[in-house]
């Protein structure tokens, strides 16, 4: 079974994405069944995959029996196995954490709900496994897809926002397959691994910089890199908060693994796009502050981790522009705490504006007497993307950091250290109030008595913040079983 | 040298379409026209494609089975025909979603103006 993981690890969401549709014609809870099971053994999948990887080497799996670079193949190393572990792994959560809020909704509604999230998944899991340019391309159009729809889903606002992003994530798919053209019209070829060799003699012509400056661009806008952010804000802001955890965590994580895998596997970053990393290093710099410094403007908390999310994806490009194996270490691990973070303060806002009806920061005071466990998991997350030890996110930005000083580049180390110090603002003055303001006369839908949140939301909050320690324990093992295994790629050529 | 820019004509024609369509998407302010900016977007990048597939004096790429040792440059390049009718599906299934995006949005907001639209958004 293991020999065919990479292919369920996708196949199995996809098409449970279509048999949804009709068991929600029996009833939503039938729908809800097929669908959790799917993503579950998905996620069992890919964990067998990363299990077996990490033991034998990388698995390849061929289409049809076509040999590369005429088939399309997947690969499944230890970068892209944690990757698809995460992606599925989020994706069961999320799923159980959205049970409260499916059960009341419509049986064909539910059923439209959860078809749309399989086909979010299984693209997102495509994107990731995927040995072939134009085969990402296809899974990147089918993540997005889904997702405008699922945005649409929040409030009548969410369908403009929807709509922008749908405007704005065509262009971003466009400039991409445009890039890919390029590639392809210069070498015959969108196999992964057969253009790294095809593109070292024509490393610096000017084919190669316009399609690789294309599909940065577009990739950029997936990722929602400052200054092409502005899908992101209205988004997350406006979708149900269960899509939002979930976007929020995987989406712009994946497009941002994708520019990792362009630019340091297809490309060889020193030798053909120099100049180019060095701008993307500014504007990622310039986003981790940006970002940050929206965030510090919003009274609206889940805009306000919106933009912080802007900052952090900043941080994890920087990473990238400085190239070294330090801060690609730093990058990669930051992908995967800021997913785990951001994921967990989501969810645990969720949480509160279930238990408390608050959404914005003044309506926080006093939150924490009537949403305890919410709020200590928010407190937690908060740390972690402040950057506090030992929680995950201190370490990734420690290599990031030394990673900067190291290069001498110190305008990237104030634009660090200045991203946690307002994370640390924004976050802390929600938390504060949580625990120290005075909570108001029982108002909004406060519910008395009984548990704080259904246990299905519960269980997902508690975990994410149990792994946001547990990451961060763990960091350790995650860089060297992992991570190091990407990195003798940028030093081999 | 007059043959070198015919040849490299159709680039710049595709090339021109493409900000065409970019310029509708970011100055027309109705969600329509925006959406017909998107489509012509995307049009110029399968005839880009379509463009890279073009030989002269080739055939269909149907290799007889006589034929011990094709020659490529013979046969015109299916693959971007085939990689640009998945890229039609993509677009129809975008321009699918979209229009019922502007469905929902026109039944609530009664207008498809951005100008409107975005002030309705930040009351």
């Amino acid at each position: 079974m293991t020999a065919y993981a990479p292919v369920l690890i996708v196949v199995v969401p996809l098409t449970a994405a279509a048999l949804v549709p009709l068991a929600a014609l029996v009833s939503g809870r039938l729908a809800r069944a097929v669908a959790l099971l799917a993503i579950t053994a998905a996620a069992a999948a890919a964990l067998a995959a990363l299990v077996a990887v990490l033991e034998h080497g990388a698995m390849r799996h061929r289409f049809g029996g076509w040999p590369p670079p005429w088939g399309i193949e997947y690969v499944v190393d230890p970068l892209s196995g944690l990757m698809a572990l995460l992606v599925a792994g989020f994706g069961v959560l999320v799923a159980v954490y959205a049970g409260p809020a499916v059960a009341t909704a419509p049986r064909l509604l539910n059923g439209a709900f959860h078809a749309m999230y399989l086909l979010l998944l299984s693209g997102l899991l495509g994107m990731v496994l995927t040995g072939d340019l134009f085969n990402l391309y296809v899974f990147l159009e089918i993540s997005s897809l889904a997702v405008y729809a699922l945005i649409a889903l929040g409030s009548e606002r969410a369908t403009i926002a929807s709509f922008r992003y749908l405007l704005l994530g065509t262009v971003a798919g466009s400039f991409y397959l445009l890039g890919v053209g390029y590639l392809y019209a210069l070498t015959g070829t969108l196999n992964m691994a057969d253009l790294t060799v095809r593109l070292a003699p024509l490393a610096g012509s000017p084919g190669v910089t316009v399609g690789v400056a294309l599909i940065v661009v577009g990739l950029a806008i997936k990722m929602a890199l400052f200054p092409l952010h502005g899908w992101l804000p209205d988004a997350y802001a406006f979708a149900p908060t269960p899509v939002t955890g979930l976007i929020a965590a995987v989406m712009t994580k994946v497009s941002a693994y994708v520019l990792f895998r362009v630019l340091f596997f297809v490309l060889h970053p020193a030798a053909t796009t120099p100049d180019a990393l060095a701008l993307l290093g500014w504007a990622a710099a310039a986003a981790t502050v940006a970002g940050s410094v929206m965030a510090l403007a919003q009274a609206d908390v889940k805009r306000m981790l919106a933009y912080s999310s802007v900052g952090q994806m900043g941080c994890i490009v920087m990473g990238f522009a400085l190239g070294t194996p330090l801060a690609v270490t730093g990058a990669l691990l930051h992908i995967l705490n800021h997913a785990v973070m951001k994921g967990c303060l989501f969810l645990a806002a969720g949480g509160v504006q279930f238990r408390t009806g608050a959404a914005r920061v003044p309506e926080y005071d006093g939150a924490a007497s009537r949403a305890p466990l919410s709020v200590a998991a928010f407190t937690i997350a908060a740390c972690s993307l402040v950057g506090l030890p030992p929680t995950a996110g201190f370490f990734s930005k420690w290599y990031l950091l030394v990673a900067s000083v190291e290069q001498g580049m110190w305008p990237f180390t104030l634009a660090l250290v200045a991203s946690s110090l307002l994370s640390a603002v924004y976050l802390f003055r929600v938390v504060q109030r949580a625990y120290f303001g005075r909570a108001p006369q029982e108002t909004g839908r406060a519910r008395a008595g009984a548990a704080e949140l259904p246990l299905a939301m519960l269980v997902p909050v508690a975990l994410l913040a149990a792994a946001v320690v547990v990451l961060g324990l763990l960091n350790q093992a995650v860089v060297t079983q992992v991570i190091a295994s990407a990195l003798p790629a940028l030093e081999a050529r | 040298m007059t043959g070198t820019w015919v040849a490299w004509l159709h680039y710049w024609l595709t090339g021109g379409l493409l900000l065409v369509g970019l310029y509708g998407m970011l100055a027309a302010p109705h969600l329509v026209r925006k959406l017909m900016g998107m489509n012509i977007m995307q049009t110029s990048i399968i005839i880009f494609f379509l463009g890279l597939a073009a030989k002269t004096d080739a055939t269909l790429p149907i290799v007889p089975t006589d034929d011990p040792a094709p020659a490529a440059a013979a046969y015109i390049n299916p693959l971007p025909h085939a990689l640009m009718l998945t890229a039609i599906v993509v677009g129809v299934s975008t321009s699918g979603v979209a229009l019922a995006l502007i469905l929902r949005i026109h039944r609530h907001f009664g207008t498809l103006d951005e100008r409107d639209l975005l002030s309705k958004l930040r009351e």
